[in-house]
């Protein structure tokens, strides 16, 4: 347990320290919130919609929680290169051990990150229907924050190159940024377009948030809270078991 | 340095192959307990490899070593626990300070808090960083980092410390005083040093016994004045050439040497070097 939290320590300090990547990567969100936010708002509330910015901040917010999880398997990538792994990899200590201390440290960078984007959202006039449900809402962006910090591991144990982490970025991260209905309903997509929304763990991260926060989700909030805990299971397995075939 | 124990470190016939390429083709030699000794070899000659072995990092595809009695192949844990390791490559957290790189290694080394604090005060001091123990490690010269690393590297107290081409990119200033740390280490506490170095007259200074590695076999082991005898020159890097040959070896940047290439155009610094 001491090495979990000393190497989950870790990854909170460096996060605190720096500074120039927390703004940089508050920028990107804050710029869907005010430009799609603003500029699609009118579109939305015309179609019988409600309000677009009560509608897509728990997207934002999952968003975030998103890109800096997986954040940290890039994270990874640099220590793998820059030889702190490796002095990890030979301590008389568990691999599992080590994982859970890396994997842990993304997952609660990611999940600050997103309490700034949502206070943010509070700023911008996002207003939660139930302010008794944030509680559980963040019990919601602690699993996502989970799920894809350990594919993040998984990632980063797997790749060797930096520029892998482009294709990462573009054929994963964005894709599942875009099908997760984090801007738009899932109600009356084209067949294909659901059936991808169907298959982005991320999906059911936006919707059970939705569900806490505004009082909206597409499918049960249990189901999503379900599928959610079963991803981070099997990306937890996947991302243990990658991490303990990285050679040094 | 006692010669009725038994040998710290014993090799018989280790072969180590890469698909078609064997790196190390059946070398066997002991190190005694205490000894400071120099593992010498042009690149590619199998020197890392060899160390990997013994740290636990690959595994021989034939022949048996030890470590203190023990088998890396099934005691590897209790094996790491007597290592301290400095690698070829710099393995520090650039982003945390001094004390923090050292405290994180005391952790993983179940180091209890105490002695982990008491200890590492200790070694910051004789390798001269108590002062900066705050300062991150990003801002140490390339000679702090290294003492450093090879102050964290005695942290648990191993038996065997190894060094991996500590002196890589050092002025002279800092090697010399790196190798009178690790002399003094290696009298107050016994710890057996085992190095590999291109600089053939650190070699010839600290290392009471020297094996030459080349091609994946030991050429030559025994003392500095052995080896000149031996072969009739009169300086350890005389010796060095006449047993290895003046062939000029290449090595393939590594995907690691790429990256750090990409670091630095970056801004982010490899470290050490």
């Amino acid at each position: 347990m001491k090495v979990v939290f000393i190497l989950w320590l870790r990854e909170v300090k460096k996060y605190l320290r720096s500074k120039a990547q927390i703004i940089a990567s508050l920028g990107t969100p804050i710029m869907y919130l005010g430009v799609l936010g603003f500029s699609l708002g009118s579109v939305f509330q015309k179609a019988g919609m409600g309000s677009y910015l009560q509608f897509m901040a728990p997207g934002v917010i999952c968003m975030t929680v998103l890109f800096t999880s997986m954040f940290s398997g890039i994270a990874m990538l640099w220590d793998r290169q820059f030889g702190f792994l490796k002095e990890t990899l030979v301590a008389p200590v568990p691999r599992i051990e080590i994982m859970l201390g890396r994997t842990l440290g993304g997952a609660t960078t990611a999940i600050v990150q997103g309490t700034i984007i949502f206070v943010f959202t509070l700023v911008a006039g996002f207003r939660p229907s139930h302010w008794v449900a944030v509680p559980v809402a963040y019990l919601v962006i602690m699993l996502i924050a989970l799920v894809f910090s350990a594919l993040a591991t998984a990632i980063g144990s797997t790749l060797k190159e930096m520029q892998g982490f482009q294709l990462v970025m573009n054929f994963l991260v964005m894709p599942l940024f875009f099908l997760s209905g984090a801007l738009y309903p899932l109600e009356g997509l084209p067949k294909p377009l659901a059936v991808l929304t169907r298959v982005d763990p991320l999906t059911y991260g936006v919707d059970a948030l939705r569900g806490m926060l505004i009082g909206q989700s597409h499918y049960p909030v249990v189901t999503d809270v379900a599928v959610l805990v079963g991803v981070a299971a099997l990306f937890l397995t996947l991302g243990a078991w990658r991490f303990s075939r990285i050679e040094v | 340095m006692s010669h009725n124990s038994p040998p710290i470190i014993r090799l018989r016939n280790v072969v180590k192959k890469f698909g078609d390429v064997t790196a190390v083709n059946d070398i066997s030699f002991d190190v005694s307990r205490g000894e400071i000794f120099a593992f010498l070899g042009p690149n590619g000659a199998g020197k890392t490899t060899t160390i990997r072995m013994l740290t636990t990092l690959a595994h021989p595809t034939s022949g048996t070593l030890e470590l203190d009695g023990l088998d890396p192949a099934r005691q590897q844990t209790e094996m790491r626990r007597r290592l301290g390791v400095v690698f070829q490559d710099p393995s520090l957290d650039q982003q945390l300070t001094a004390w923090e790189n050292m405290d994180i290694h005391g952790v993983l080394y179940h180091v209890p808090r105490k002695e982990r604090h008491e200890r590492a005060e200790v070694l910051m001091k004789q390798f001269e960083l108590y002062e900066r123990r705050n300062d991150l490690v990003m801002t140490f010269s390339g000679g702090m980092k290294r003492r450093l690393e090879i102050a964290r590297g005695l942290l648990h107290t191993p038996r065997v410390l190894f060094l991996d081409e500590p002196t890589l990119g050092l002025d002279p200033q800092s090697r010399n005083a790196m190798w009178a740390h690790v002399k003094t280490l290696n009298q107050s506490e016994g710890v057996t040093v085992f190095l590999t170095t291109h600089y053939m007259d650190e070699a010839d200074r600290v290392a009471n016994r020297i094996a030459v590695i080349d091609h994946g076999r030991i050429v030559a082991i025994g003392s500095s004045a052995e080896l000149k005898a031996q072969t009739n020159t009169d300086s350890l890097e005389g010796a060095f050439l006449a047993l290895t040959g003046t062939t000029i070896r290449e090595e393939e940047a590594s995907s690691t040497d790429r990256m750090r290439m990409m670091g630095r155009m970056f801004g982010r610094t490899g470290g050490g070097r």
